[in-house]
């Protein structure tokens, strides 16, 4: 099963490497991770998707928070919470095959961002399963590169992870 | 008024006397060189050791002697990579100890630079947390986080590794008063439903097992412990890490647990309904096959580290707090007037009647004599150990009474620990007994520091049980791999007294049972650093045991 966390810490050199260290050294999986400052300049936020049941996710959380540098960690169920990542696709087009790619990426609400004679870049965004979508779908035109940033995800409503942790 | 500047290296000085560290272990190099300029003038002892292993593995003796974080010193690359089995061992037994490291400058750093490692990526796993200094003034700030870090919550070893140049930057210092940590806030109370609803489960229980380890020792709450043991008469059992939490020769008391346990403990684990579980993390070596441990009990946690609830073991009834603070707390729930544990109690009375923990009674000069021998002339001694069969032993057979009076590498098992622990204690201790149980294969991973006792005058005892073997791996290939002992026989290595006689410490033998005492006593007396070479049963097996992998009471007695 897969599950995300948002993990607040110190906007300081070395903490990816903690995180990262820990994760492998334990044996847990990492399936994406995604790093940003928050609106905190001290803070930066990782958006870490990790795979196992309900014991390693509690261990994880545990583990996590015993590092010094992690602020805090939350779970974010997903049906609770906003899930998105961007891709950027570069699909291959010549003139028989432009206008229904061009045609798919409306139909998604994507964009082109960019327009070669023999291809195209296409930027979407979505959570996982939309982006999924739109790869499968592009595929048969022949996709030439692909990149994606890793989930990022935020409480609906008014709940919100703090940056401050209480005592 | 301006504040006069002060250079990175004084500042660390200052740090450390702003600690209250009053002696440091440790080991000179090019990238410590400002550093060792300004300890030539302080005020705090430093004493050189012959490696720097030897550094960390006293700073860690000293620690768990005295409570009080110890400090080993060490200079960039070979130097740094030299304490790393000293900081793991630490780091396994939660141990408080801050090593600093001298680094390369700044500028050259990630250069491949001559003597440059990695230490704090080295380091990330086995320190609680780690420092690279990026700046010279943010040295104060670092010292006060990293003594602290070090020795709350679950204590562990922290390194602050430090540029050359940020040695020699002028700084202006300040000694912050206190630490603002948003990541690092220790939980020491323990939530009063948990507490309330483990008090109803021991009220009801009729087989309850306090089953407690070092936690209790780090947290001073060996008298709480007491109080809840005889307060509802449960019978009490003790890691390895938690010998000299519970007083061995209590009649609740049932010894250590495990491996090489006592079976009665286990066989109590085992039938038990009830266990309290007390800054402890059910290592492997104590549960033996995980799904098959005690069976029958519910289980109350307690320890200061929530990541160690749940991690190996389903519990019942989880409390994060400090030992101490939540046995207080247990303790106004638990009072009652009758127990229930009678038949329990008479049933394990039956159990130490029948498995005494035992040896063979001949004329031969057996390790365990030698355990109990040291037991009855020094029974106020402070014991530290090795690894293998002599640390078995020293658990075994000497009668411990007080918490902080073993001293062993449990999580690690690191060989060469112990004599240069031993090192560290006496210093944090000089006025007790301090004895190395030691094996012949151990003792010669750090037999080096024979230099550094004797030039600092440093009177440990080392007590070699000298069976001419690595005789726990021995053991294990007599057991499983039909005695063909492959690279563990360890004949005519060194004569130990001549080697204590070379570096001018006092080296005395005994080959049978009636000497053992006589030179105890004399090393004793001697008030010098001492070697004791017991020249004991080459293959005596450590008894009982449970196979790695059965449950704890599939236990056998060996020959
Ligand atoms: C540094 C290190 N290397 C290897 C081992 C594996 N090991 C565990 S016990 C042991 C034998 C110890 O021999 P000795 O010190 O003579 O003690 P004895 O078991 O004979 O009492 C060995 C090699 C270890 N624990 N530590
Ligand atoms: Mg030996």
């Amino acid at each position: 099963m897969k599950r995300t966390l948002a993990v607040l810490v110190e906007n300081k050199p070395g903490v990816l490497a903690r995180v990262a260290g820990l994760f492998s050294r334990r044996g847990f999986n990492i399936e994406s991770l995604a790093v940003g400052v928050t609106e905190n300049p001290d803070t930066s936020r990782m958006t870490i998707v990790v795979s196992g049941d309900d014991h390693v996710l509690e261990q994880v959380m545990k583990q996590l928070n015993k590092l010094i540098d992690v602020i805090r960690v939350s779970d974010l169920p997903a049906e609770e919470a906003v899930n998105r990542e961007l891709a950027l696709i570069k699909v291959g087009v010549d003139s028989t095959t432009r206008a229904e790619v061009m045609q798919i990426v409306d139909v998604f609400r994507a964009k082109i961002v960019d327009v070669g004679i023999k291809s195209v870049v296409v930027e979407v965004t979505g959570d996982e399963s939309k982006i999924n979508a739109m790869e499968q779908l592009l595929r048969q035109f022949g996709i030439k590169e692909m990149v994606r940033t890793g989930k990022i995800a935020m409480n609906r409503g008014a709940k919100v992870v703090q940056t401050e942790k209480k005592a | 008024m301006a504040k006069t500047k002060i250079s990175g290296a004084k500042a660390v000085i200052e740090s450390l006397a702003q600690e209250g560290v009053d002696v440091i272990f440790g080991y000179p190099g090019g990238q410590v060189l400002p550093l060792y300029d300004e300890l030539y003038d302080a005020d705090i002892r430093h004493i050189l050791v012959r490696h720097e292993q030897a550094a960390a593995h006293a700073a860690d003796g000293y620690a768990r002697a005295t409570g009080k974080v110890g400090v080993c010193l060490a200079t960039s690359g070979p130097g740094a990579t030299n304490l790393v089995t000293g900081i793991a061992t630490a780091y396994m037994d939660s141990v408080p100890i801050v090593a600093l490291t001298g680094q390369v400058p700044r500028s050259l750093i990630g250069n491949d630079a001559f003597q440059e490692a990695n230490i704090t990526g080295i380091t990330l796993p086995i320190t609680k947390h780690n420092y690279l200094v990026q700046d010279a003034k943010d040295i104060p700030g670092i010292f006060k986080e990293a003594f602290y870090i070090a020795r709350t919550g679950r204590p562990g070893p922290v390194l602050i590794d430090i540029p050359k140049d940020t040695q020699v930057e002028p700084i202006e210092f300040e000694y912050p008063q206190e630490v603002k940590l948003r990541g690092y806030k220790p939980t020491y109370v323990g939530n009063e439903q948990q507490i309330k609803k483990a008090a109803s489960l021991i009220l009801h229980a009729e087989k309850p097992v306090l089953y407690v380890g070092g936690g209790i020792i780090f947290s001073d709450a060996c008298e709480e412990l007491l109080g809840l043991a005889e307060g509802i008469m449960a019978p009490v059992t003790t890691t390895l890490m938690g010998m000299g939490a519970f007083p061995s020769n209590h009649p609740l008391s049932l010894g250590m647990l495990g491996m090489h346990g006592t079976r009665y403990a286990n066989y109590a684990i085992q039938e038990s309904d009830l266990i309290v579980a007390i800054g402890v993390r059910f290592d492997d070596r104590v549960t033996g096959k995980i799904s098959a441990f005690a069976p029958n009990a519910k289980i109350i946690h307690i320890d200061i580290d929530p990541a160690e609830i749940g991690k190996n073991v389903r519990v019942d009834i989880p409390i994060v707090g400090d030992a101490k603070n939540v046995l207080k707390n247990l303790l106004k729930y638990v009072k009652q007037e009758q127990s229930r544990t009678e038949a329990w109690n008479k049933k394990i009375a039956a159990w130490k009647k029948e498995y005494p923990l035992t040896y063979k009674k001949d004329n031969f000069l057996r390790p365990q004599f030698v355990v109990e021998q040291i037991s009855e002339v020094c029974p106020d001694a402070i014991i530290v150990t090795e690894v293998g069969q002599n640390q078995m032993w020293a658990a075994q057979f000497f009668n411990y009474r007080n918490p902080r009076t073993f001293i062993s590498s449990g999580g690690l098992g690191t060989m060469g620990y112990g004599f240069p622990a031993a090192m560290g204690v006496k210093v944090g201790k000089p006025e007790s007994t301090v004895i190395d149980v030691a094996g012949d294969g151990s003792f010669q991973m750090n037999s080096q520091e024979l230099a550094t006792v004797v030039q600092n005058d440093i009177p440990v005892i080392v007590a070699i049980l000298n069976n001419g073997f690595l005789g726990m791996v021995r053991q294990w290939q007599e057991l499983f791999f039909n005695r063909r002992y492959s690279q563990t026989c360890l004949t005519d290595s060194v004569d130990f007294v001549k080697l204590a006689e070379a570096y001018g410490a006092l080296g005395l033998r005994a080959t049978k049972k009636g000497d053992v005492k006589d030179i105890i006593k004399e090393a004793v007396k001697s008030e010098r650093p001492a070697i004791l070479d017991f020249v004991v049963e080459r293959e005596e097996n450590v008894s009982p045991m449970v196979p790695a992998g059965a449950a704890i009471n599939e236990i056998l007695d060996l020959e």
